[in-house]
């Protein structure tokens, strides 16, 4: 039963990491940009979720009404103002960029916030469970993996059934014929990332409120996205979410084993992954 | 004019008094533990290191087209092996770096296996990847400390030199005669037929591909040989520093983006651009480290100004201006003056 | 006679230092259909790469519409009312047929063109509406390519190439279909290797090469003599 609970709970986990890779996994779908500051991001979703609550006493959950337009706000300039610049064959002016990014974007938010942990105070919804057939569902985390479903399925619908979905898709098909069609690529890319830091708001929250953070812990939430998506299969959203399902699983596991395995366990399970499926396990487009 | 009135040779006349300096100027930082007082030897002594570490970056990345972030892996690796290695097996220390280094290269083996599945940026985060693996690992030996790291015992430190001025003295030199070592051998790395084949596949990877050059050897290779000595360079760290825990071993900022922000600043795909880098760094860092992380966001813009504005960094501007070469790669076909006036 | 919809003067356009167009004048008038013609090399697609705005790193003017579009990215012309049906088809693989003709729509500029008048000119494109567009036919591929240049309601449409790599039957088909499509006040530039067809079509022709315009002149006047002199740069 032990066991069974340990999947259980990794299975509720992996709803948030793929909220953590669902931004990367659409953004590099859309425009080939793996951006290095996404954990950073994440983390600064969660900090604006503090600010918001703090000052209006709102409910973390309800603060996403401010926290993913301001995110998506945040998105839309960074794509215009930098990041479409570094769009190109070399993948380094990305990568350096971004890093760049992570850099300033931590510090700035230890100058902000100083390095003490926070926490999102969700109240009663923090310990609530619900028990079914002797397994122990906390209502937070079925809640977060729900949430995950949902943001999949809705980004899902935006890019199979909508003009801006289907636009997408045209820019990450052919860059100059869909500029032929009149497709502003540099305004399509800012509305993707737009989209990408709209869910991220939604992870950071949600981040804030399942356990404490501070300025540093972006780049494990980068590399836990990351490895979902390559797990998944790159361009594959549901893909995503079994990714992070499995990662989720293989921490959880891991740490019933041994309380020191828990983040080595997820990192081996990709590892592995890797080594015989390198094109992950639903792969829909190649890298 | 006939073929026979032009030479091609790679050596510039800056290039050769660029030579005697380098020269001299090996020769006097040489003699700074007798110049140089024990706060100024410490900082060039961390210099060296970062310059090495920059170095090998660069022939990864701006030679062969390895874009890592997660060179920290063998940093930490190399401090970690120093350590086991004088502690458990009572190895000399200066033994112990070599041994480091020879370590690494049997590691890095599988993972350059396992990563090389990965194309571009995702290389890059793969190999980040491996490196918390690599950190969580070490975390998990309790007799090296576990999370909360361990010192090198006074015993071994003593072992190096009974004196602490010779001890430091000699940690100096290790780690200039690190960064010679590791800039002689990029250079005459890439001067060889290897380094020939490098810079082809970094040009053009399919057409290198199709002139029968095997790039996944040669990507191989050299990703094998900058682990190795990324983890003696990694050694020497820890051996400075007397004190290793998995953070500070495998921190992803201080031994990956900062090196990555070094070889962009001072241009990338050039020996010289580490260099100037870790100049510009360490100047950057010793006149705004009272700001604190004010000092971290100005690095981060001015990297990120340097990458967008002039993305072969400053020895490109430098180059593009004056046609300068300290490290010459490049062939020259010079017209033979003599000879070039006998056809009028 | 209104000015015409396209002016180019002094057009250049340079890849790196090898320089492909060197000072090109031309013109299409309003409802004209124009065929620029020209070897390999030539500098046609070079040419419709600097009109559509892809390509923006010479020297010149190009006027659409008595606009100065010279300095315009390619989806601010599109805008305009310029819509292209590139070489070699081009449609967006991930999008199915009906997908990629919507696509073509993006502009929404207002006119004859829209789905079903699309669909009644290629009656196959509705019964393949929901598949892959790369699961077509190459002819079947063109008419998609067409169809999406047209959902755009352009006042210029540049076909490039058109004829390349279909069969002689569908190349026919397609010419065929080309009065019916232009004409509406819609005006034409047809690059073809294709000689015989593309004086068949049009009104005007150009020829192009090694980057200058060779030969201009009305296409039922041009004769084979000047054409494989402009063409080919021989006696």
């Amino acid at each position: 039963m032990d066991w069974l609970n340990a999947i259980l709970q990794g299975t509720l986990l992996g709803g948030l990491y793929a909220l953590f890779a669902a931004g990367l996994s659409l953004i590099f779908g859309v425009m080939r940009l793996v951006n290095i500051a996404h954990g950073d991001l994440i983390v600064l979703a969660a900090y604006l979720g503090l600010t918001v609550t703090v000052g209006t006493g709102l409910h973390p959950l309800l603060a996403l009404i401010l926290v993913v337009p301001a995110m998506g706000l945040i998105g839309y300039g960074l794509q215009r103002g930098l990041l479409n610049q570094t769009i190109g064959q070399d993948i380094l002016p990305p990568l350096l960029v971004t890093f760049g990014l992570s850099v300033i974007l931590q510090n700035t938010l230890l100058e902000a916030y100083t390095a003490d942990p926070q926490k999102l105070d969700a109240g009663a919804l923090e310990t609530a469970s619900v028990s079914l057939g002797g397994l122990t569902m906390g209502i937070l985390p079925l809640l977060t993996f729900l949430i995950a479903i949902g943001v999949i399925w809705g980004l899902q619908w935006i890019f199979y059934r909508t003009a801006l979905g289907r636009a997408f898709r045209a820019v990450s098909d052919n860059q100059e014929i869909a500029q032929l069609m009149g497709l502003n690529r540099r305004h399509i890319f800012g509305l993707a990332m737009a989209l990408a830091l709209a869910v991220t708001a939604v992870a950071g929250i949600l981040l804030g409120i399942r356990t404490s953070f501070d300025p540093s812990v972006g780049g494990a939430r980068l590399i836990f996205g990351f490895e979902a998506v390559i797990i998944g299969g790159l361009g594959n959203l549901w893909g995503t979410l079994a990714g992070g399902v499995i990662l989720g699983v293989a921490q959880t596991v891991g740490a019933k084993i041994d309380p020191g395995w828990q983040l080595l366990a997820g990192h081996l399970a990709f590892l592995v992954i890797l080594a015989v499926r390198p094109n992950g396990l639903f792969p829909r487009i190649s890298g | 004019m006939n073929i026979q009135d032009y030479t091609v040779s790679r050596s510039t006349r800056a290039a050769r008094v660029a030579l005697v300096v380098t020269a001299l100027l090996l020769v006097i930082l040489f003699l700074a533990p007798w110049w140089a007082g024990r706060a100024d030897m410490r900082l060039m002594g961390e210099l060296f290191l970062y310059l090495a570490l920059a170095s090998l970056w660069n022939l990864m990345a701006g030679y062969a087209g390895l874009v890592s972030v997660g060179q920290q892996a063998y940093v930490g690796f190399g401090g970690y092996m120093l350590f086991a290695s004088t502690i458990f097996l009572g190895i000399n220390p200066l033994v112990a770096i070599v041994f480091a280094g020879f370590l690494a290269a049997l590691v890095s083996v599988p993972v350059a296996i396992l990563m090389f599945r990965l194309r571009g940026a995702y290389f890059a985060i793969g190999t980040w990847v491996v490196a918390e693996v690599f950190r969580l690992c070490f975390a998990q030996v309790s007799s090296l400390g576990g999370g909360s790291g361990t010192s090198l015992p006074v015993g071994i430190v003593k072992s190096l030199a009974s004196e602490r001025a010779m001890r430091e003295a000699l940690s100096y030199w290790l780690a200039l005669g690190a960064a010679v070592i590791v800039i002689a051998a990029v250079y005459l790395f890439l001067r060889s037929r290897q380094g020939l084949a490098l810079t082809a596949i970094r040009d053009n990877e399919l057409a290198a591909g199709s002139l029968g050059i095997d790039i996944w050897r040669n990507k191989f290779i050299v990703y094998v040989v900058t682990s190795a000595l990324t983890a003696m360079v990694g050694a020497l760290i820890f051996l400075q520093k007397l004190r290793i825990t998995p953070d500070a071993a495998f921190s992803v900022y201080d031994w990956t983006a900062f090196v990555i922000f070094i070889v962009v600043i001072g241009g990338i795909g050039t020996i010289e651009g580490p260099i100037i880098g870790t100049l510009v760094f360490f100047a950057l860092r010793e006149t705004l480290a009272d700001l604190g992380t004010v000092y971290l966001i100005v690095l981060g813009f001015v990297a990120i100004v340097i990458m967008l504005r002039a993305p072969r960094g400053i020895w490109g501007l430098v180059r593009s201006r004056y046609d300068l070469e300290f490290f010459p790669l490049s062939y020259r076909v010079h017209l033979k003056a003599a000879k070039g006036q006998d056809g009028n | 006679m209104s000015d015409p919809i396209l002016k180019v003067h002094g057009l250049e356009a340079f890849y790196d230092d090898f320089q492909a167009l060197y000072g090109i004048d031309m013109h299409v008038d309003r409802g004209e259909v124009l065929a620029i013609i020209g070897a390999n090399g030539a500098g046609k697609t070079t040419l419709m790469r600097s009109i559509s705005g892809l390509m923006q790193n010479g020297a010149g003017q190009v006027h659409f519409g008595g606009q100065d579009i010279s300095a315009r990215r390619a989806d601010e012309v599109a805008l305009r009312g310029l819509a292209m049906v590139p070489e070699g088809r081009q449609l967006f693989p991930s999008l199915s047929v009906w997908e990629n003709l919507m696509i073509g729509a993006q502009v929404g500029r207002k006119g004859p063109w829209n789905l079903d008048t699309v669909c009644e000119l290629f009656p196959i494109l509705k019964e393949r509406a929901d598949q892959a567009s790369t699961s077509l036919s190459g002819g079947q591929q063109q008419m998609v390519a067409i169809g999406r240049a047209l959902m755009a309601n352009p006042d210029l449409i540049l076909f490039d190439e058109i004829s390349l790599g279909l069969a002689p039957i569908i190349i026919r088909d397609i010419y065929a279909a080309l009065p019916s499509i232009i004409g509406e006040g819609m005006s034409a530039i047809i690059v073809e290797q294709d000689i015989g067809q593309a004086l068949a079509v049009s009104g005007r022709v150009y020829c192009l090469q090694e980057g200058r315009v060779s030969l201009e002149g009305s296409s039922d006047r041009v004769s084979r003599e000047e054409i494989s002199r402009a063409y080919f740069g021989i006696e």
